[in-house]
């Protein structure tokens, strides 16, 4: 125990539980050990067999993490960025309503254009109510929502087969709180990126 | 009069009482009691309160025969009394009063006087023993004015669920006492996001919802889709083997079937359009859902295999929300040909032309209809700026009733297979959105989950 007080400024915290285990034996090698800091990834006491165990392991390294899988990752992390940006923005409703308005035909006009300009983009068009509708109910009109808002962008000369619809209902509300300006958040198409 | 033989007097009351089933007069409401049974010849067999009351009951714990079977013996006597209150045919004595009753182990050691004491009609005394294979059940009704016994059963079988025992005795004593056909063994399925999962994909933070059941007094719940993704409207089928519900697992809303006790899923629309809200036709044979297939949301129905469809409406408005009559031959549903949505019946073959049911109301969705004697139809309705209650129209006397009012949003009606009661969702235990079962008067709300939050409940036709 004695070595012990001598070696802590050279000891981090973690060192210490596998230093005092080997302290046991009280062998003089362990002492030695404290300069090689790659020797507690070995959980052994015994040092012998460590070196070709270390060159094993660096060794098979390179096998793991093929490239595509990396590649996919990438891509579907950039799709969530781009859909985090809302190149898109989404287009809102009145009550119990499916019509657009002045502001959403503005609104879908420029994603027509964005559209346009991204023309490998394909896009899922979701509609969505507020929660003062019933659940039920709230799916058909969610579906007209989503349905009005391809509509107007396929008249717009979006080609009617990069745009799929699909109503959630109430489901996922934007803003789950109660009050007005939660429920008009709610009462929206959104536009998801799903292929660029 | 002269006494009828036991054997013979059970098959008068089977047929007097099926005979009520099939075409008698409209039952009484929950709580007041059958008067239509209470013949002089079925005297003999069918315990009577004082008149204009409904009889009283006592039904204390099952005597364990077995050290093992102590807890199910509990379990069954407080399960048999809960099942017994639920249909309000009978007044059951609070079991904290039975303590200065004198226990019996046997039935010849039954003290009479002192149940009549308590002041009951009829006792309800079970036994439970241990078998090689699980558990054996004896329980027989007493009618303490008499002293006779009125029913007598035995049932073998697994010890893992006492409480199918209770269940099972009392829908046969009300069906033997009352001519009512009992639903202690029916069960709940409704939507849950109780696991807190959330949908992967693109965007973030959307709460996944999957398909449960419980039995129909809320116990036994359990998650029987494992879709990791927006799961909603399930309905049973007829034979209470098979779920169908909406999916969104392949990123859009289609049809699947769940047949729970085989671990089968189908797929029966083929992915053709978006496909919602499947219910079954009461022979099973069908089903009616809402597709927006060939432009709009219409009401469609198919085999249950996905052949044969047919559209039953069509309306450049939407059309949502089907649920079949009783006997199959009307489909009800939600339309807002009108501007509002509002409840219209038409044939379930797609002929003829719709009848509006709802009239007065600014929003209805969501019907169910009741099956006999009862002629109703309920149905969400919306009676505040964001709130819904549960109302139910007559068919015969085209009046409407409220039986929710203002507690809470509520929605979602769906009939209890006798008529007698409605599963809902309401926000009324703090907001979050719960199922709830109510008779049929608005009255006896009771909730039934309490996990996250729960939606779009059906109740099993067995």
């Amino acid at each position: 125990m004695i070595r012990l007080r001598i070696a802590p400024a050279v000891l981090c915290l973690g060192l210490l539980g596998v230093f005092a285990i080997a302290c046991g034996g009280k062998q003089p090698q362990v002492v030695a050990a404290l300069a090689a800091p790659d020797l507690p990834l070995l959980g052994s006491p015994e040092p012998a067999p460590a070196p070709p165990e270390i060159a094993d392991l660096v060794e098979e390294r390179p096998i793991l993490a093929p490239a595509p899988l990396a590649d996919e990752t990438v891509e579907e992390r950039s799709l969530e960025d781009l859909n985090l940006d809302a190149p898109l923005p989404p287009v809102f409703f009145g009550l119990d309503g499916s019509g657009l308005d002045a502001r959403a035909r503005t609104v879908m006009a420029a994603a027509a254009e964005t559209l346009k300009q991204e023309s490998s983009w394909t896009v899922t068009i979701e509609g969505h109510c507020d929660e003062r509708g019933t659940a039920e109910y709230n799916l058909a009109l969610g579906e007209r929502r989503a349905t009005a808002a391809r509509d107007y962008l396929v008249s717009l000369g979006i080609s009617a087969d990069r745009l799929k619809s699909v109503s959630y209902g109430k489901e996922f509300p934007f803003d789950a709180g109660h009050t007005e300006s939660a429920w008009a958040q709610n009462r929206r198409a959104h536009f998801v990126i799903t292929a660029k | 009069m002269t006494r009828p033989t036991p054997v013979a007097a059970l098959l008068l009351a089977s047929l007097v009482g099926t005979g009520i089933v099939a075409g008698g007069p409209p039952a009484q409401n929950p709580g007041q009691p059958a008067s239509a049974v209470q013949q002089p010849r079925e005297i003999e067999l069918t315990i009577s309160g004082d008149p204009g009351t409904p009889p009283r009951f006592a039904v204390p714990n099952f005597v364990a025969l077995s050290p093992e079977t102590a807890d199910a013996a509990k379990i069954i006597g407080q399960v048999l009394w809960d099942d017994l209150n639920f249909e309000r045919e009978f007044y059951l004595i609070p079991r904290d009063t039975y303590a200065t009753v004198p226990a019996a182990r046997a039935p010849e050691q039954i003290p009479f006087s002192a149940w009549r004491e308590l002041g009951a009609d009829g006792l309800v005394f079970g036994s439970v023993q241990k078998t090689e294979k699980g558990v054996r059940v004896e329980v027989r009704v007493f009618n303490l004015s008499s002293r006779e016994q009125v029913f007598s059963k035995e049932y073998s079988g697994g010890a893992a669920n006492p409480r199918l025992y209770a269940h099972t005795i009392a829908d046969e004593i009300h069906q033997q006492q009352r001519a009512l056909r009992g639903l202690a063994r029916t069960k709940l399925t409704f939507s849950s996001d109780r696991n807190l999962d959330k949908v992967a994909g693109t965007v973030q933070n959307r709460d996944v919802k999957e398909i449960y059941i419980a039995d129909y007094d809320g116990a036994n719940q359990r998650r029987i889709t494992v879709n990791r993704a927006l799961n909603i409207t399930p309905a049973w089928s007829p034979d209470a083997r098979a779920i169908a519900y909406t999916s969104y697992r392949k990123g859009f809303p289609d049809i699947l079937i769940a047949r729970i006790y085989e671990g089968v899923s189908e797929s029966p629309t083929g992915g053709k359009g978006s496909n919602f809200l499947p219910v079954w036709s009461p022979d099973g044979t069908r089903i009616a859902f809402m597709s927006s297939r060939d432009g709009n949301p219409e009401i469609y129905t198919m085999k249950t295999d996905g052949t044969d469809v047919r559209r039953i409406t069509n309306h450049q408005a939407s059309d949502v929300t089907p649920t079949w009559s009783p006997n199959g031959n009307l489909i009800a549903f939600t339309s807002d040909r009108t501007g509002s949505p509002q409840i219209y019946t038409k044939n379930s073959d797609g002929l003829g032309t719709p009848r509006r049911i709802t009239r007065s109301e600014s929003y209805a969705d969501r019907p169910t209809w009741s099956s006999a004697p009862f002629n109703e139809i309920a149905f969400a309705s919306r009676t505040s700026r964001s709130g819904f209650d549960i109302k139910v129209f007559d068919l015969m006397s085209s009046q409407t009733r409220q039986i929710t009012f203002g507690e809470g949003t509520n929605e979602s009606p769906a009939y209890s297979p006798n008529g007698r009661h409605l599963a809902f969702t309401s926000t009324r235990a703090g907001g979050s959105v719960q199922v709830f079962t109510i008779d049929r008067d608005g009255r006896n709300a009771r909730q039934i989950t309490s996990s996250g939050n729960n939606y779009t409940p059906n109740w099993s036709l067995r």
